[in-house]
């Protein structure tokens, strides 16, 4: 089995959905999540805020520095990520197209380093 | 036959069966290099199944070079060889492993640009010198773009199977995509010369071998039966001085009868089953140009509808408003020309300059001439235009 990250590509500059909107596309990741689970593919979850929480930290030299924002100010930015554990990149691209129609974003799609023995 | 041929013939094969049982393709590669180096120590003379030969010495000595290594992967793939059963089969498996292999090396996962190398590479058995030569591209870029995407294949996890049903119209688009992709290279190359005929031939090959082993998808024996019908044509599209000589000014008798036959009877079965698809009527299109001694229009424009409606896009659009004109006459074509928008696509002005010379209106169609010359790449599609725009303004 090897382990993916589906990551959510989300346009900062585009205008933000009405609240029902929200609401409709929580539910239907909700229940993208529901069914990886029952598959026995999920492993995590999680939506992150908009880029303007983000802090870099860099180390080194001894000091460490703090930048306000994320490494690169480009108008995509990561907007959240499912974990999931399956038996080829196919099953994966067929997990990550669900996630693009339910979350109306693009999805990354990167395997992990262990992936291949873990 | 000699080892050349040999190679040529079986070392897609071989890779896709090695690849199987090593569970990777570097490894299947290197085992069946090791094979032929093998093969030109010891063969006097070609042995009755080389391929299947290639098959278990590439194998026994993958489990050589696995048991002096002692890495995990190693170690691994070395367990996954010895339960293998002793003789590789060399009908029924093996044909599924060449399958696979087209299916992995057109995987959508792989840019086009490495789809297309790596199918020539590994199931057309092309060195890297001749698929560089092909694309006019360094050697370097073409080797590193087939690394690359080997290296893609091992560590997302690109299966090495036929997909299954529900999944298997997308796939196989792809792959039909990048067989005729290679042949229109060859038709027609970017730049430089017209024809790269290894290209032509290899697609040929590869959509023939697609066909004997998906016999029942009737995209895959529509694409066959349009390489064969357009490959037939071929002998006749070069003028002896390297000119292009478009359709109606071709020498019919120096078309390839054979290829036609088939490419006929391949359009019938296609008929027969009923299930049209692009391929299929772009096969049946060309299966009425090449049938009896002039084309009738009427019916290629009747296919063109037909296949606007399934791929409904300009460039289908353009190629059918030249049936328009030769149905309708040139002012109905030039109006449906008119509508559309493809940019840097140099047949748009060359075919407007066209109609607008059958329609005397000789200033805009030097003009148009002068749009598509900029726009062209290929030198002797840009000899063509000149030539024809040189008809139309008077020499002193």
């Amino acid at each position: 089995m090897k382990k993916y990250l589906l990551a959510v590509q989300f346009d900062e500059s585009a205008p933000s959905p009405s609240e029902g909107e929200k609401q409709e596309q929580m539910a239907r990741t909700a229940k993208v999540t529901a069914e990886m689970q029952s598959a026995g593919s999920w492993v995590f979850v999680g939506g992150l805020l908009p880029s303007h929480a983000t802090t870099v930290v860099r180390s080194g030299n001894g000091t460490t520095t703090m930048t306000d924002g994320p490494f690169a100010e480009t108008k995509e930015q990561l907007g959240g990520f499912w974990v999931i554990r399956c038996e080829d990149l196919d099953q994966a691209l067929s997990w990550a197209e669900k996630c693009a129609l339910a979350c109306g974003a693009p999805i990354e799609v990167r395997p992990f380093v262990d992936a291949q023995w873990g | 036959m000699d080892l050349d041929s040999v190679y040529r013939a079986e070392y897609g094969r071989c890779v896709a069966t090695l690849t199987r049982l090593l569970g990777d393709i570097g490894l299947a590669e290197e085992a069946v290099q090791d094979a032929f180096a093998v093969a030109v120590q010891k063969w006097d003379e070609t042995p009755p199944s080389p391929g299947a030969w290639i098959v278990t010495t590439a194998r026994n000595r993958a489990i050589d070079r696995l048991r002096r290594e002692s890495t995990r992967e190693a170690r691994h793939a070395q367990a996954l060889l010895l339960h293998q059963p002793d003789e590789p089969e060399v009908v029924g498996p093996v044909r599924d492993d060449q399958l696979r292999m087209i299916f992995t090396c057109c995987h959508p996962a792989l840019s086009p640009l490495a789809q297309t190398a790596l199918t020539l590479r590994l199931l057309g058995g092309l060195e890297v010198a001749q698929i560089a030569r092909a694309y006019l591209v360094p050697e370097a870029t073409v080797s590193q773009r087939i690394v690359r995407a080997k290296k893609k294949i091992r560590d997302a996890g690109i299966p090495y199977r036929v997909p299954e049903a529900a999944e298997l119209p997308d796939r196989l688009t792809s792959v039909l995509t990048v067989l005729y992709l290679v042949f229109n290279e060859g038709y027609t190359s970017t730049s430089g010369e017209l024809l790269r005929t290894d290209l032509c031939l290899e697609a040929v090959r590869l959509a023939r071998a697609l066909a004997e082993l998906m016999p029942d998808e009737p995209e895959v024996i529509g694409l066959l039966a349009l390489l064969l019908l357009v490959e037939a044509r071929r002998p006749a599209r070069v003028g002896p001085s390297g000119e292009l000589v478009v359709l109606a000014e071709q020498d019919r008798s120096l078309w390839n009868r054979e290829l036609i036959a088939e490419g006929h009877e391949l359009v019938r079965r296609c008929l027969r089953r009923a299930q049209p698809g692009p391929y299929q009527l772009q096969a049946a299109i060309n299966a009425v140009h090449t049938d009896g001694p002039a084309t009738d229009w009427a019916q290629v424009l009747a296919l063109y509808d037909q296949l606007l409606r399934h791929s409904p896009t300009p460039v289908v659009a353009l190629n059918r408003a030249v049936a328009v004109a030769e149905v309708h006459g040139p002012a109905p074509a030039l109006a449906a020309v008119d509508e559309l928008d493809l940019p840097g696509y140099h047949l748009l002005p060359a075919t407007r300059a066209d109609l607008l010379t059958r329609l005397g209106r000789t200033a805009d169609a030097v003009a148009a001439y002068d749009e598509a010359i900029a726009l062209v790449t290929n030198d002797t599609e840009r000899t063509f235009l000149q030539t024809r725009r040189a008809r139309l303004t008077p020499g002193p």
